[in-house]
């Protein structure tokens, strides 16, 4: 595959195809991203999106094979599960291949950002999920992602905390705006967040979607309520009663 | 390896550090944890019954002595200073087996388990060692090494690389694939990711065959001790056996039972220390 430092769109993927065996998972995707847009991929489970997830961070050695890609060249992933070494202070974590002069300061001034700057001493075992989905998200900005991947980063958190998360996650964006594909099962988090809301079917992207509900969003909102049922109903949910 | 399954399951002292439960009581399903000591109800119990024997002459003390017999002659032999230097020519001896067994263990898995050479040139033949009891080897390292102190040790390293390389290399190889894929997206050099990553990440397996091997370097020792040496346990007890005093072979084996209760303790400790991360909120 060739991969190319192109500076604008942030990730162009030409014809990327990816199979388990003989079972066809990704069919010639094709997907640019401009550069600071803020997508949001849903899609059936199993449908695939872990799969092109993994495929833009490099993670996949096997889907290199076909089509081509091109990714930024500072990418971060957040994963469902925060990944922190439990044998590493929150703080270590954070600085842990991270190549600056001013690495802990930075980490702690970022940990406070994200509401747990008392934690940095602690081991992760000593937290709440809310707090490590923190200090992951913590990690990733820190290192100034110019694409950020997240798979259901919310996912295994509460609503209440998941809300939080959300507001949290807008506000640290907003000064450095980088382009960020965010995989979830939930619409209304797609709705809530997005630029754009990406839908994953049968190996192909089949269906893209602007949002222009107006920000700060409400879901009181017309076109959110529209758009929500419209994406609902394409993942397969009648919602009548919804 | 009859003594992994031991190493993992409840020893007399405390399970080990991250293994959180509740104290008393528990659900119906899973067996609460017992209340501090009660681990000893066991082995008390055989005390008395044992030493009940013994008094009522059950027991004859040709058979076997009884326990009060046996610590009596313990402290006697200790007082009168012919315990001591036996206990140090055994302790000597299990020792520098254990350290260079360790040593030895701990650098083999490293290389195997972090190379792709190592793992190729290394791993079958540890498991073909593992594979021959460590005294059906006695015969040809006499030949190499002669019947002096170095056989001795040579034997009790070997019988300790064993479990130290498997159970250390196993937990090399058995790293968390999303630690491996964290460490790439953070962009770690590859020395980062073995310090940082990879070590730590084994050490709760290179901890538990430490704890196999804190007892097992005295096991093959009662067997050494009889080949050419005046000194060491296994030596008091195989003449004590020709004499009949089997009070003297209780307390080898008393010795036995409470340096491999230490060591463990001792292990446990530092490991406690080493993997504290693991202690959580809860526990
Ligand atoms: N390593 C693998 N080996 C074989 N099949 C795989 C592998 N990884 C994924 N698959 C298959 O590829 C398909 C897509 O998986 P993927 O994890 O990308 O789905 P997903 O959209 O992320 O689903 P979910 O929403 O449940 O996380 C699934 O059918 C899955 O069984
Ligand atoms: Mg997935």
């Amino acid at each position: 595959m060739t991969l190319h430092r192109a500076i604008s769109p942030a990730v162009a993927v030409r014809r990327l195809s990816r199979a388990f065996g003989d079972r066809p998972v990704l069919h010639d995707i094709t997907l640019n991203i401009p550069s600071g847009q803020f997508v949001a991929l849903l899609g059936e489970s199993g449908s695939g999106k872990t799969t092109l997830l993994r495929a833009l961070a490099g993670l996949d050695d096997d889907a290199r094979q076909s089509g081509s890609y091109s990714v930024p060249k500072n990418v971060s992933v957040l994963f469902q599960d925060a990944r922190l070494l439990p044998w590493l202070s929150v703080i270590d974590n954070l600085t842990l291949g991270l190549r600056r002069q001013d690495a802990v300061q930075a980490a702690q001034s970022m940990l406070d950002s994200v509401g747990i700057g008392d934690k940095a001493r602690a081991y992760p075992a000593t937290l709440s999920g809310g707090q490590k989905q923190r200090a992951a998200l913590a990690r990733s900005l820190l290192r100034n992602p110019d694409l950020l991947l997240a798979d259901e980063p919310f996912g295994a958190l509460d609503a209440l905390t998941r809300l939080k998360m959300h507001d949290l996650l807008l506000r640290l964006v907003e000064r450095s705006r980088p382009t960020i594909v965010l995989v979830t099962h939930d619409v209304d988090e797609a709705v809530l967040l997005a630029d754009r809301i990406l839908v994953l079917r049968d190996g192909v992207i089949a269906e893209d979607h602007r949002v222009t509900v107006p920000h700060p969003r409400r879901p009181s909102h017309p076109d959110f309520e529209d758009l929500r049922r419209r994406l609902l109903r394409s993942l397969g949910v009648e919602t009548e009663h919804i | 390896m009859n003594d992994m399954t031991r190493s993992h399951g409840g020893t007399l002292l405390d399970p080990a550090p991250g293994r959180t439960g509740k104290t008393t009581t528990s659900n119906r399903l899973a067996p609460g944890k017992l209340p501090r000591g009660l681990q000893l109800a066991g082995p008390v119990l055989l005390v008395v019954l044992w030493e009940a024997a013994a008094r009522l002459g059950y027991l004859s003390p040709h058979t076997l002595a009884a326990p009060s017999t046996a610590i009596a002659t313990g402290f006697e032999m200790f007082a009168d200073g012919t315990l001591l230097p036996h206990l140090a020519a055994s302790a000597g001896r299990a020792y520098a087996g254990l350290f260079l067994g360790v040593l030895a263990g701990v650098v083999l898995a490293l290389a195997s388990g972090l190379t792709m050479t190592g793992e190729a040139l290394i791993d079958g033949l540890v498991q073909i060692k593992r594979a021959i009891p460590t005294l059906a080897l006695i015969p040809l390292v006499i030949l190499w090494l002669g019947i002096g102190e170095a056989m001795k040790i040579f034997i009790i390293f070997t019988a300790v690389l064993v479990p130290v390389y498997v159970n250390t290399h196993a937990a090399l190889r058995g790293i968390d694939i999303g630690h491996v894929e964290l460490a790439r997206t953070l962009g770690l050099t590859r020395s980062e990711f073995i310090r940082n990553v990879a070590l730590p990440g084994a050490l709760p397996g290179f901890f538990v065959s430490l704890r196999l091997a804190v007892t097992l370097c005295w096991t093959s020792l009662v067997v050494l001790e009889l080949i050419n040496t005046q000194t060491g346990i296994g030596y008091l007890m195989n003449r004590a056996r020709d004499w009949g005093q089997t009070d003297i072979i209780v307390v080898g084996i008393l010795i036995y039972a409470v340096l491999g209760l230490l060591s463990d303790a001792a292990v446990r400790m530092v490991e406690a220390r080493a993997l504290s991360y693991r202690r959580s909120i809860g526990s």
